[in-house]
């Protein structure tokens, strides 16, 4: 009892200030976002375009990261090079990232930076300037980009190489960072269209969290942003993924010195916060999996049988397109990929046939509402939050909701959805055939010197 | 946080970003030296413990025993077995992780403020730190898999390349080995034991607090993180760093991309350079898009995604670095720019208007480096392990301010001297 009354307390904090966040949408239909966070003089400034890699189409994949390489390039008024400039001697930090589903972007500064800020990002999302030589500097950086993050890690290949083979239709089967041959093919006037066709206000939201006013931040997001117009966006196509009717294999050779093994299985995605229950119970299965030290594959797998070097499970419930849920790891030593995957395939079995214990269930919830608590000493954790519920579709109002129904998901739950979703017919299987490094052919970096 | 903006209103001053944290040393009863921020912002509590038992400590032929003494203080202690402690880390919904590097090992524990979870959090740490039992099967399942991991990593370019230069750089001295299959075969338990005996002593611990605890609460916590632990030896003496003489080091590889480190052991913690070091390298490599490497190697000739450079003090002499990854076959060109760059550099210094940014960089972002409990408790323990000045917080603004061009110079040419330049290049053609 002790613990449930401490639970219940913390909540009572996490929500605490009611009204933060605040919200307002300025008339050309960008919407601000701000969360007052006074701990200290500093403020995060994001803001995320709905428009990633699955926007794109055959032959243009990697596009929407190539442009948000490209938005760092200068603008009608700032050279190249000019926004990192100011927002470091601003003595601020900015980067971006793109992903399947958005494009964001985002620089931390003391808060008395961050009128200027919001100028810059509203500068680039009409000013920007894309020059054939600029881009054809910066698209070499992305392919050097592409060779560090997938072509010499056999892991991401065999990630790759998983996406491409689960999804036949839909776009996520394409790799963010795109393939290099189309990487090659790439021109600047296909980011430019690009950068027009998704770059507005009403295809985009801002989120401030630091030690702000939400009626000033408002007040600036308007002279700033809301001098921007509205643009009619293209539309967008569901592209859904056709029913899967039956198991895929499929195997990578690379240099290596340990198998890989990947298991993806097609699962529901959330689409009602309100109604879904099996997104919510397949969450805190993935949990049961691997969500601590203490859960099943941890236990089972690494320190009991010693069949995977290392295991883990991700299941993303929050997404524009559609969601898988996977399994995987190294086999451990003595073991084969089979092996690992006939011991995987026997944790969900275990599941399928015991289902959970309470105790299970109640170490998921601990860690949940723990986490509620910690992820408030860091803005760019709060920010990243809400941003990433907006990217897919949801509503920050949702963070509390899903905490609440992740909290209500019983053991038969649970049960349920290992029961229902875990068939292979729907399932894909990845493999990495280590090969050895002294052996292998030296892979010439396919290149294509574009002038 | 939001307590100390209160206290500089009232004092109606104006108050800098850094200044108002104000950090309480004390030494325990123990002989543990405890450095501790109090902030209620949130209802949490954060406490690392190092100690003086880093890789650097390893003993000779048996290189990973620290690493593997820190790995399993959670695999038994005070009775209990891993699966018990890794239930109870789990139930208390706190977060325990391990680190460790050349210098320090460690632990690092989160937990929720409120008394009950706290206390019994903290017994739990106390247990890990003073009683841990180095079981012979965990230790057993841990070799192999680290030996797998070794095995793994020695395929990887990236992993090689980094394992090669910290071994050209530092020939013959502890912070130039890595663990191998064959020194993490000899490890016995025994090793574990005498060298958690040895080095995990209250008088080679550091413990670094901040959070929603009063000073006497945390008076308490430290004794008592720190009163069962062994008596240990003292202070151990690492042998001296001896620079390297220039060579470029090749290993081959099938890779793309070559991966290139340059660089040399550079900098002591506690050496007054390290200001100059700093913002000089905030305008070599250091400063991401607005640095000299960068703006070379990537920006004007797409060579690279990344480039950097680095100074990374240590108790002795850390590295400085200069990296990049490039398609293997530009490998020699790309070196060859970073090199000019590095060489203009060291001859010239930054211009004033680099400096300049240099300073209004670190000096106006230096917020940002201290605005959550977690990266200030990093400070702390730095503070602490290293014998750095308490009042370091408020010094670093007023020391980068200070800088002139010429001292960033005659810093750079004091502490990169070409002639000991060791370049490693993995999968170059």
């Amino acid at each position: 009892m002790r613990r449930a009354l401490a639970i219940a307390a913390l909540l009572a904090f996490a929500g605490a200030a009611a009204a933060n966040p605040f919200e307002k949408q300025l008339s050309n239909g960008l919407r601000v976002i701000v969360k007052e966070d006074r701990r200290a003089p500093t403020a995060v400034h994001m803001i995320w375009y709905r428009a990633g890699a699955m926007d794109e189409h055959d032959g243009n994949s990697g596009l929407a990261h190539a442009l948000e390489h490209m938005m760092f390039k200068g603008t009608q008024t700032m050279a190249a090079g000019e926004f990192n400039r100011r927002v470091a001697e601003a003595g601020g930090r900015d980067n971006a990232f793109t992903s399947q589903d958005f494009t964001a972007y985002f620089q931390i500064v003391p808060k008395r930076a961050l009128p200027q800020m919001m100028a810059l990002e509203a500068d680039r999302m009409s000013n920007l300037k894309i020059t054939a030589k600029e881009f054809a500097s910066e698209i070499k950086v992305v392919m050097e980009e592409r060779r560090m993050r997938t072509e010499d890690n056999p892991q991401a290949r065999v990630y790759e190489a998983l996406g491409s083979v689960a999804f036949q239709a839909h776009p996520y089967r394409r790799p963010v960072i795109g393939w290099m041959d189309d990487l090659e093919h790439m021109t600047w006037q296909d980011a430019r269209d690009w950068y027009k066709r998704w770059y507005v206000p009403n295809n985009a939201y801002v989120v401030v969290v630091g030690d702000v006013d939400h009626a000033e931040v408002f007040r600036l997001a308007a002279k700033t942003y809301g001098k921007l117009k509205p643009r009619a966006l293209p539309e967008r196509k569901p592209q859904n993924e056709p029913q899967q009717t039956g198991i895929k294999r499929l195997v990578v050779k690379a240099p290596a010195k340990l198998a890989y093994l990947s298991m993806a299985w097609k699962v529901p995605k959330l689409k009602d916060v309100d109604k879904d229950r099996d997104p919510y119970a397949l969450e805190v299965l993935a949990a049961v999996l691997d969500g601590h030290d203490a859960a099943r594959f941890a236990r089972n797998l690494v320190r009991e049988q010693k069949v995977a070097q290392s295991a883990g499970s991700q299941y993303d419930a929050m997404v524009r397109g559609e969601s898988l849920f996977v399994v995987g790891g190294q086999p451990g030593e003595g073991r084969s990929a089979a092996d690992l995957e006939a011991a995987l395939r026997g944790e969900i079995k275990r599941i399928q046939d015991e289902g959970v214990a309470d105790e299970e269930l109640a170490r998921v919830k601990v860690q949940l509402v723990a986490s509620q608590v910690y992820k408030r000493d860091s803005m760019m954790a709060q920010a990243m939050e809400i941003g990433g519920l907006e990217a897919a579709g949801y509503r920050w109002q949702d963070i509390d909701k899903n905490i609440e129904k992740l909290r209500s998901v019983t053991a038969a739950e649970v049960q349920a959805v290992a029961k229902q979703y875990f068939k292979d017919d729907t399932l894909t299987v990845a493999v990495l055939e280590p090969q050895p490094v002294d052996k292998a052919a030296t892979r010439k970096s396919s290149f294509a010197v574009r002038h | 946080m939001k307590r100390i903006a209160i206290a500089c209103l009232a004092l109606l001053s104006v108050c800098a970003a850094h200044a108002g944290v104000r950090i309480e040393h004390w030494v325990a009863p123990s002989g543990a030296r405890v450095f501790f921020v109090e902030t209620h912002a949130l209802p949490i509590l954060d406490v690392q413990v190092d100690f003086s038992a880093g890789s650097a400590y390893d003993p000779p032929g048996k290189t990973g025993v620290a690493a593997m003494t820190r790995g399993l203080l959670d695999a038994g202690a005070g009775g209990m077995d891993e699966e018990k402690i890794a239930g109870r880390i789990v139930d208390l919904g706190v977060r325990l992780s391990g680190s460790g590097d050349h210098d320090r090992a460690g632990l690092n524990l989160r937990t929720l403020s409120a008394k009950s979870e706290r206390d019994a959090a903290l017994d739990l740490l106390r247990t890990l730190l003073s009683q841990p039992s180095f079981p012979e099967a965990p230790l057993a399942r841990e070799k192999t898999r680290s030996i797998a991991a070794i095995q793994e990593a020695d395929t990887r370019p990236d992993s090689l390349a980094a394992k090669r230069f910290a071994a050209a750089i530092y020939p013959g001295h502890p912070y130039g080995a890595s663990p191998t299959a064959d020194s993490i075969g000899r490890i016995a338990r025994d090793d574990l034991v005498a060298f958690h005996r040895d080095h995990y002593a209250a008088t080679r611990a550091v413990i670094s607090i901040i959070g929603d605890v009063s000073r006497a609460e945390a008076e308490a916590i430290a004794l008592r993180l720190t009163d069962a632990l062994p008596p240990g030896v003292a202070a151990t003496e690492l042998p001296a760093v001896k620079n390297p003489a220039r060579e470029t080091v090749k290993v081959a590889h099938p890779a793309t991309q070559a991966h290139i480190h340059v660089g040399l052991p550079a900098l002591k913690r506690g050496d007054p350079d390290f200001y100059a070091l700093q913002a000089g390298n905030y305008s070599l490599g250091g400063g991401g898009f607005v640095s000299r490497l960068m703006k070379e190697v990537r920006e004007k000739r797409g060579y690279a995604y990344s480039v950097y450079s680095y100074v990374a003090p240590r108790k002795l002499e850390g590295p400085f670095e200069m990296g990049l990854q490039t398609r293997r076959e530009q490998a020699d060109a790309a070196l060859k720019v970073a090199q000019d760059v590095l060489a203009e550099f060291l001859a010239q210094g930054p211009t004033e208007k680099e400096l300049a940014a240099a300073k209004r960089h670190l000096i106006d972002g230096f917020s940002l480096r201290v605005d959550s409990n977690a990266k200030l408790l990093g400070y702390l323990a730095v503070i602490g392990f290293y014998d750095l000045p308490l009042s370091y917080l408020d010094d670093f603004p007023k020391m980068i301010q200070a800088l002139t061009v010429k001292d960033v110079r005659a810093a750079f040419q004091r502490h990169v001297k070409p002639e000991h330049l060791v370049t490693v290049i993995v999968a170059g053609d």
